[in-house]
Parts: C-alpha cells; structure tokens; sequence
C-alpha cells in the first residue's frame, strides 16, 4: 500500500508531438520512480528521442501533462528543463573539444570571483572551478584523470561520455537523462560508463536511459519503458522479461504484457 | 645471433625515438599554439640581424612596430571572428570607412574631434553589428556576409569621401594624436601602438579569464555542443562581430595617425592582411583554437619579413611570395596539429 503513495519525479500524461501530418508521439506515457534507472528503449521512430526532448524541453509537446515532484511543468527550452533540476547528456555529448575538463563542466554556468574582481572585471574563479570539477570527477570515481586542465580532445571516448555524465550529475538536482550514452564505446569502456551510471543512481539522482543496446539495459535497469509507434505499450522489469521477450513487445511480433513493471503492480 | 639483435633493437630505438619526437612536438604545439610561431618570429630576427646589421637597430624594430599597428588592430577583432569559426573579410573596409567618417564629421560636419571620434567608433560598432546580424539572423556564411558588406562599405567610401583625401593637418589635432611618439632611447613608440597593445592587453584577458571568452571558444568548437550546454551561440557571435567593428574603427583612428590623412584610396589589401596575421599566429581558421597573442606575433612576423627582406635587398615583389609561403606552412602545420590523438 505504500507504495501505492510514492509520487514519481517525473510524470509525464498523454503527450503528442506532430511535425505536419507526421504523428511522433501519440499520446505516451512516462513514469520515473525515485533512485531507479528506467531504460526507454524502441525501434526506430517509435517516438523515443522525440519522447525525450519533450522531458528535457527541447521540443514542445502539442498537447498532454508533465509533472516533476508531482507538480505541473511546461519547458519552453532546455534551459528551463535544465534550471527545474532535469539535465541531458546528448548522443552528441554537448562537450567543446578545445576547452579542458573544468571548463566543461561550468561552461554555461561559469562561476566568477567573489567582489568586484567577479562582478567589475567578471574574472572566473578559475580556482574553486577546477576544485570543485576535481571533486565532482573523483566523486563519481573518474580518478583516472591525471589533470583536470587537460582538453577533453585529448581524452578517449568513454572519459569524455564520464566528463557529460559528471556534469549532469553535478548540476542535476531531479534526474538525469542520457541519450545512448555507451553508443560510440568499446566493451571495457561501456562497462565502465554502465558503473558511472549505477552511480549516479546510487547517489540518490534518477536515470531514463535510451538505449538500443539490449545486453546494457538489461543490465542496468531497474525498469523498461518499451516505445513503439508514438506509445508506451508497455513497461517490464529485467527479471519479469527477457531480452527477446523485449525486442518482440518492441517490434510488435509479440503482444505487449499486462504488467506494466510499476512497483505498486508486482507483488 | 647477439649482434643482429643489438642492431636491431637499436634500429627500433631510433624508430621509436624519432616518433615519439614528433609526437611530442605535435602535443607541445597543441597544448601551446603560440609556440610555433614564437620560434618563427625569433628566428626571423636573428637570421634578418645576421644579414643586415642595421635591423636590430632600435629606431629600425620601432619602425616595424608602427607598420605594424593598423594590421594588428584590425588582426585582433579578426581573431575573434576566426575563432567563432567565421571569417571577415569587410575588416579593413570598416576600418577606412570609419576614419573618411570621422575625417569627414570634423571638417566637413565642423564636429568638436571628440564627437567625430567617437561617432566614429560608433559607425564602425554598428557596421561590425550589421555584419554579426547577417550572420545570426539571416544564418548566412559570414565568407558570403562580409564579402557583400566589404563591397558596400568601399562604395560608401568614395561616396562620403568624394574620393578625396582630408589631409592631417586640416584635422584637429587630437585626430592624428596616434601618429605621435614618445622616444624610448631610439625606439620611438607611437600613441597607436600603445593603443593597440592595451586592447591586446584587454582582449587577453576577455577571452581567457572571463565566461564570455569561454562562450567565444566553445561556440567556435562546436557550435551545436555549445547551444546544448546552455549557451546562446546567436549572442556570442553578434557580440564578436559588434566588438570587432569596435576595434576597426579604432584601428581606422590609428591609420590616420599613421597616414597623417583620412583616404579612400587606401587599405585594400588591409583585409586580407589581417587574416594573414591572424593564421600566421596559429589561430585555426576551423574556429575555437588560437589566441590574441598569437596573432600579435603573427602581426610582427609579417612586419619583420617585410621590413627584414627589404634591408636584405630583396626586392620588394619577393616578400609578398614569402609571406603567401608562410601562410601555406602555418595552416599546413594547423592540420597536422589538429590531427593530435590523446
């Protein structure tokens, strides 16, 4: 029964997006549960990443409800996603290669030196910046990095993919997304990202996580948002399914299942 | 069996050592892209001392220094431009348009010099925010862009000036003030030239110790990563076009006291100048590498080539091929620094 009471951080109702005559969510769904990692996963143009945009702002949903902490929001851009407590790590990690590692993870949000040396001269606390980016990184068990002044050009893929996580995490006060995050990775480097995410789980932040890699949700989802055709048809837990169960409710080649993989539904 | 393995590790050594130098040369160069250029600049020197002993000569590295100073001025707003990834091609249009403006709003318009200064400034301000509107709003190629406004502004040029030349001594005083000196020994140091370094000075500083300077960087990275992180790449960019039509017209207020005149005949080749400057000193014309300094020094390098091979008694045809080659080996050098793997 108490389960019954826990409100989801992030809640969306019904949402629909069309581009024309396009339908690309058609009314979908979306629970997040506090401190799980829910994968979202779909054939292609099942309406995921749109789906994600519109919980992360970049995109406006025509119609349909989104509640964080059970309160109604409306984002306009991914500003206002990202200044309600919801940060994004893109496919496209969102990283400037040139800048180093502390300067990543500030930049938008650089913070400058205290008295008139920040607000005259608007000089950046380049000090406390890469500090709090060392601790920010260490947190997270990313000591593999020898110098935080270091240009995240010069990092492999999977340390530059920890350094977008980080600054999520960082900055994330409701929840994290991210966009395939262990797509452009090898094996060890994967496996390393999947720990970075259990993580940041761990710390008490929320995770949706898109993935096509079926072998890595598996692994690491507490629940599976499937998306096919512009819906949820149905959510599963990696115990109660399958990874071809999966892909089957995911393709349409099996019926979607009754349970739905919310806590208040098993037991 | 024990001498061809000593052989061969040895040839291994050497293989290996010969990589790994020009790895480590790679790294250095992208970790400091002032370098490369450094070392041209100091080496130029020396080899142009060597030739002609009169180079090193005080009154000879001040007077380079002030053929200099335009080029660098207009150089500095063009970096910023380049490490947005852009390119502006209507520099030194802006630049001699401005000072025929300001010459013009003092002796024709019979403005007190301070108003037609900064009036000046002011015109050169919004001719840089034409450029960055261009680019911004209507999403054109800033190639495209500046090309159109560098034809527009050289027209207005011969317009507004009557294709006359207003001679420095019709102008109040304080407009040819950056063509004065204070002598340091023998090195004269002109008013310009201490102009133009304060705004390096300033420029600096803008764009490594303040978030602005951060946004200009990231923006010219990757424009779509900096929009994602929160950053309004439309603003960054109008705000370095606006900026660098700012220090044009400074530099079109230098040239007059370079020229000790205010001509529309002048400065053609000013806007090619001030990009050859800005490659020379290891910006990337790919955007978000590269700095002001450099450019100071690739400033000096075209001025040090020029005047060097000059007092070399090379004739003067010659320094336009040196300094094309110049150009080819830096941005030769820029690929290959690019291509640095961690």
């Amino acid at each position: 029964m108490t389960t019954q009471t826990v409100v989801p951080v992030l809640e969306a109702k019904g949402l629909t997006k069309r581009y024309g005559r396009v339908v690309a969510i058609d009314g979908s769904d979306l629970e997040l549960m506090p401190g799980e990692i829910l994968a979202v996963i779909g054939d292609n143009g099942a309406g995921k990443s749109s789906l994600i945009k519109a919980l992360s702002g970049a995109v406006i949903p025509d119609s349909g409800e989104i509640r964080l902490d059970g309160e109604p929001v409306a984002f306009r851009n991914p500003m206002e996603a990202r200044a309600a407590g919801i940060e994004t790590v893109y496919q496209t990690l969102a990283v400037a290669p040139g800048l180093d590692i502390a300067d990543n993870l500030f930049l938008g949000r650089e913070q400058r030196r205290a008295g008139p040396l920040g607000s005259v001269f608007r000089m950046l606390d380049r000090k406390h910046m890469r500090s709090e980016a060392a601790r920010h990184m260490s947190e997270l068990g990313v000591a593999t990095l020898q110098n935080i002044g270091q240009a995240v050009e010069s990092l492999s893929g999977g340390q530059r993919q920890a350094v977008a996580v980080a600054r999520a995490a960082a900055f994330g006060s409701k929840l994290v997304i991210l966009d395939e995050p262990t797509a452009a990775l090898g094996v060890k480097e994967s496996n390393r990202v999947l720990q970075l995410i259990r993580d940041v789980r761990d710390r008490g932040l929320p995770v949706i996580l898109i993935s096509h890699n079926m072998p890595h949700v598996f692994e690491i989802a507490d629940r599976i948002h499937i998306q096919r055709l512009g819906r949820r048809i149905a959510v599963i837990t990696p115990s109660s399914h399958s990874m071809s169960d999966a892909v089957a409710i995911m393709t349409g080649a099996a019926p979607a299942p009754d349970s739905t993989g919310y806590p208040q539904d098993e037991g | 069996m024990s001498t061809s393995t000593g052989a061969s590790t040895a040839a291994d050594f050497d293989v290996r050592r010969h990589d790994s130098f020009g790895l480590r040369l790679q790294h250095a160069l992208h970790a400091n892209p002032v370098l490369g250029p450094l070392a041209v600049l100091i080496l130029a020197i020396i080899a142009f001392s060597i030739v002609n002993t009169r180079f090193f000569a005080a009154a000879n590295l001040s007077l380079v220094l002030l053929q200099v100073t335009v080029i660098a001025t207009l150089a500095l707003g063009q970096t910023m431009i380049i490490l947005t990834a852009g390119i502006d091609l209507s520099a030194g249009a802006i630049a001699v348009f401005s000072s025929i403006l300001m010459a013009q709003f003092c002796v024709k318009a019979g403005m007190p010099a301070v108003l037609a200064l900064l009036l000046g400034f002011a015109c050169g301000t919004a001719m840089g925010a034409l450029n960055g509107m261009l680019v911004t709003r209507i999403k054109l190629p800033p190639f495209i862009v500046t090309l159109g406004t560098l034809t527009i502004f050289f027209s207005l040029n011969s317009v507004v000036s009557n294709s006359e030349t207003v001679r420095g001594t019709d102008m109040p005083s304080l407009m040819t003030w950056t063509g004065e000196a204070i002598a340091i020994g023998n090195f004269q140091l002109s008013y310009g030239s201490i102009i133009m370094l304060l705004l390096f000075g300033f420029f600096f500083y803008a764009l490594s110790r303040t978030a602005w300077g951060k946004h200009v960087y990231a923006t010219g990275d990757d424009v779509e990563a900096a929009r994602l992180a929160g950053i309004r790449t439309g603003r960054v960019l109008f705000s370095v076009y606006t900026v660098a039509g700012l220090l044009y017209a400074v530099g079109g207020w230098i040239l007059i006291g370079r020229l000790a005149s205010a001509s529309p005949n002048v400065g053609t080749e000013y806007n090619l100048d001030s990009i050859t400057a800005v490659v020379l000193g290891g910006t990337s014309l790919f955007g978000g590498r590269g700095g002001v300094i450099g450019t100071l020094i690739g400033a000096l390098i075209v001025g040090v080539f020029r005047n060097g091979l000059q007092l070399a008694g090379v004739e003067v045809v010659w320094q336009g091929f040196a300094i094309g080659t110049l150009v080819l080996v830096a941005v030769s050098l820029d690929q290959w620094i690019r291509k640095v793997k961690g």
